[in-house]
């Protein structure tokens, strides 16, 4: 028998009330866990993702959607732009790199990135097989895809057109796996990565029916490619063999277009001077990853608040509901208390007593309401579709959801200070003598 | 004399001061405290029990002075040598009948009595691990005894522990506790208005508000 066995018999003596209180507590803890989880790594991932990018290039449109497209790859992209003004961009002395992306084509709703090296090195791709691809239609495949598709080095594929499944397929040519990326936890993981070359002559294959060169240029969204149609089949089998260029943009005679340009500022004048000079003297927009994802949370901010807001309120009823049930039960229990001090505990041990009870009670809560914030975020994650919540980790654990616990025994001792000091002033021979 | 008392007296807030007859109680020995309903007979049982402070006058529980001792130290005392019988009986109903015991060793921070056996020889050995909630109102106070003697304590107060039980119960009950007491070598005080009790103890003081 000791202190702590006494108090969890009390509580268990009355499971509803202590159930309730309990519950009502987790269910405030569990929202504010699952806050932090997704908060700490969304904030993670944005930044990681979009880390060596200063500016983002592309057609003109909304910015955030841009950025969303090209450094997130989760919305439509905007559109294209031609080569010649971004190789003309890419010779400006406030631009330290540029790297080309060409997108528009997915792989079981894997998108299909046509870019060079630099984006390998961009995010310090590392192989846990095979090696970056050579020549045109080769591609590196990120980890999440390899495992997810079950592919491995040397492997064909056949991608679809557009950026989500069930287009129509390119079936003129299949890639081949060259290299498959370890797992990083960005945004590579789910990405196919191939030259820009292969991006360019899927399409000129497509487009040499009419109808799909019009469907592909309707759509405004994929790197269609404008080009002579007179090209003999020898013509493709030689350049298929060449190798592709490694950095930089690839050389065309044809009139070629990107979707976007990932650019490095060459030094913090570039921040003023770049993005006016594009938005204002060329057909493209410039946009900034850090801004526009400020702008984003900004927006999502409100949300936020409001269910921090309903967490916090769950909390305080829930400790009001232990204050209350702790003083209930202690009008009840005067008379025990009585007893226990004629059978030799001091004020101290019965104040004890009520302040353990209260602790006990919110400890618990917490372990409960950690566990559900977690379980929530598992059953979010699981039941969503969506490349950037399925990619949140449900069963990370943060060093915050130690001052959740912290708080909950606060508000334990909170609620149970005036029931601990009404136990503490019991007059025992009153309370013996009154019955 | 294992238990003393000298010109005690006590006022309660508001009240005329009332002055108790002296009384001396050897170990193994019974008293009986005798005296009409608002006499002050639970007043002094209180003051026996340290649970009191009085106005006047001392305690003395085996050479020790009970006002001396004051707060915790008093707590500890009363755990370890003070054992009482309430008039009802009391038991922490989250607790089951041996834990009820427990309590008591706990509190007094004393090993004390072996449950099993204690409750063997009061005859509810078959108790030991039911709710209190369960039990007769004649079981609850055999448990209430059995919780007093748990830490074979020096001194055991009764507060009219027969007022709620029939002929043949309170005969059994009051042996029980002079035998109890007698095996501890405890001195027994027994507060009632029960004249059946006379019967059995012979030794009384009697109590008359002033």
């Amino acid at each position: 028998m000791n202190l702590l066995k006494i108090s969890w018999k009390y509580l268990t003596f009355r499971p509803l009330s202590t159930g309730l209180n309990v519950f009502l507590l987790a269910l405030g803890l569990a929202i504010i866990t699952m806050l932090l989880l997704v908060q700490d790594q969304f904030e993670k991932k944005m930044n990681q993702d979009a880390e060596g990018i200063d500016l983002v290039v592309g057609a003109k449109g909304s910015p955030l959607q841009l950025i969303l497209s090209s450094v997130y790859h989760i919305d439509f992209p905007t559109g294209n732009i031609k080569m010649e003004e971004a190789a003309r961009l890419s010779r400006n002395r406030l631009v330290k790199n540029i790297i080309p992306l060409a997108l528009g084509d997915n792989y079981e709703g894997f998108r299909i990135v046509g870019t060079n090296h630099d984006y390998l090195g961009l995010y310090g791709a590392e192989y846990s097989a095979g090696k970056a691809w050579e020549l045109p239609f080769e591609v590196v495949l990120g980890a999440e895809v390899a495992a997810k598709a079950q592919l491995k080095v040397g492997d064909e594929f056949a991608s679809s057109h557009g950026i989500s499944v069930g287009s129509h397929e390119h079936d003129q040519h299949n890639f081949v796996v060259s290299g498959i990326l370890s797992p990083k936890g960005n945004v590579v993981d789910r990405l196919v990565l191939t030259s820009i070359e292969s991006v360019w002559y899927t399409h000129d294959e497509g487009g040499e029916e009419a109808e799909e060169a019009a469907d592909s240029l309707a759509s405004g969204a994929d790197a269609s490619v404008l080009m002579e149609s007179g090209d003999s089949g020898h013509d493709h089998e030689e350049r298929f063999h060449h190798p592709v260029a490694k950095t930089g943009f690839p050389p065309s005679d044809d009139t070629r277009e990107l979707t976007s340009l990932l650019l490095q500022y060459r030094n913090p004048m570039a921040a003023i001077q770049l993005p006016r000079m594009i938005n204002s003297a060329t057909s493209m927009q410039a946009a900034s990853p850090s801004f526009e994802m400020s702008r984003l949370f900004e927006l999502l901010g409100v949300g936020v608040s409001l269910l921090q807001g309903l967490a916090l309120v769950l909390i305080v009823v829930a400790g009001l509901g232990i204050f209350i049930a702790l003083y209930n039960s202690l009008r009840e229990r005067k008379y025990d208390l009585a007893i226990l001090r004629a059978l030799g505990a001091s004020r101290f041990q019965l104040l004890a007593l009520i302040f353990l009870e209260g602790l006990m009670l919110t400890f618990l809560g917490a372990l409960l309401g950690i566990g559900l914030g977690h379980v929530f975020l598992w059953l979010l994650v699981n039941q969503s579709e969506q490349d950037m919540v399925a990619a949140i980790q449900p069963w990370i654990f943060l060093r915050q959801e130690l001052w959740i616990l912290i708080y909950a025994l606060g508000v334990g001792v909170v609620a149970s200070v005036i029931p601990a000091w009404s136990a503490y002033q019991t007059s025992i021979a009153k309370q013996l003598t009154k019955a | 004399m294992l238990l003393e008392t000298s010109t005690l007296s006590y006022a309660h807030p508001g009240q005329r001061a009332i002055s108790f007859p002296e009384l001396s109680v050897d170990a193994g020995e019974a008293l009986l405290v005798l005296g009409r309903s608002g006499s002050g007979k639970t007043t002094l049982l209180n003051l026996l029990a340290g649970l009191l402070t009085p106005l006047s006058g001392e305690v003395r529980l085996g050479g020790e002075k009970l006002s001396s001792l004051s707060g915790q130290a008093m707590d500890l005392f009363r755990g370890k040598n003070i054992g009482i019988v309430f008039q009802k009986p009391h038991l922490i109903a989250a607790l089951n009948v041996r834990q009820n015991l427990e309590l008591a060793h706990f509190f007094g921070k004393k090993k004390g009595q072996d449950t099993t056996q204690l409750l063997a020889e009061l005859g509810i050995e078959g108790k030991a691990n039911s709710s209190v909630l369960t039990l007769s109102e004649g079981e609850a106070q055999r448990v209430s005894i059995a919780r007093a003697l748990a830490n074979s304590p020096k001194l055991i107060l009764a507060d009219e522990p027969t007022s709620s039980l029939d002929d043949e119960n309170t005969e059994k009950v009051i042996q029980l506790l002079k035998a109890q007491a007698a095996k501890i070598g405890a001195a027994l005080v027994i507060v009632t208005h029960d004249q059946r009790v006379k019967n059995q103890i012979p030794n009384f003081i009697e109590v008359k508000a002033a």
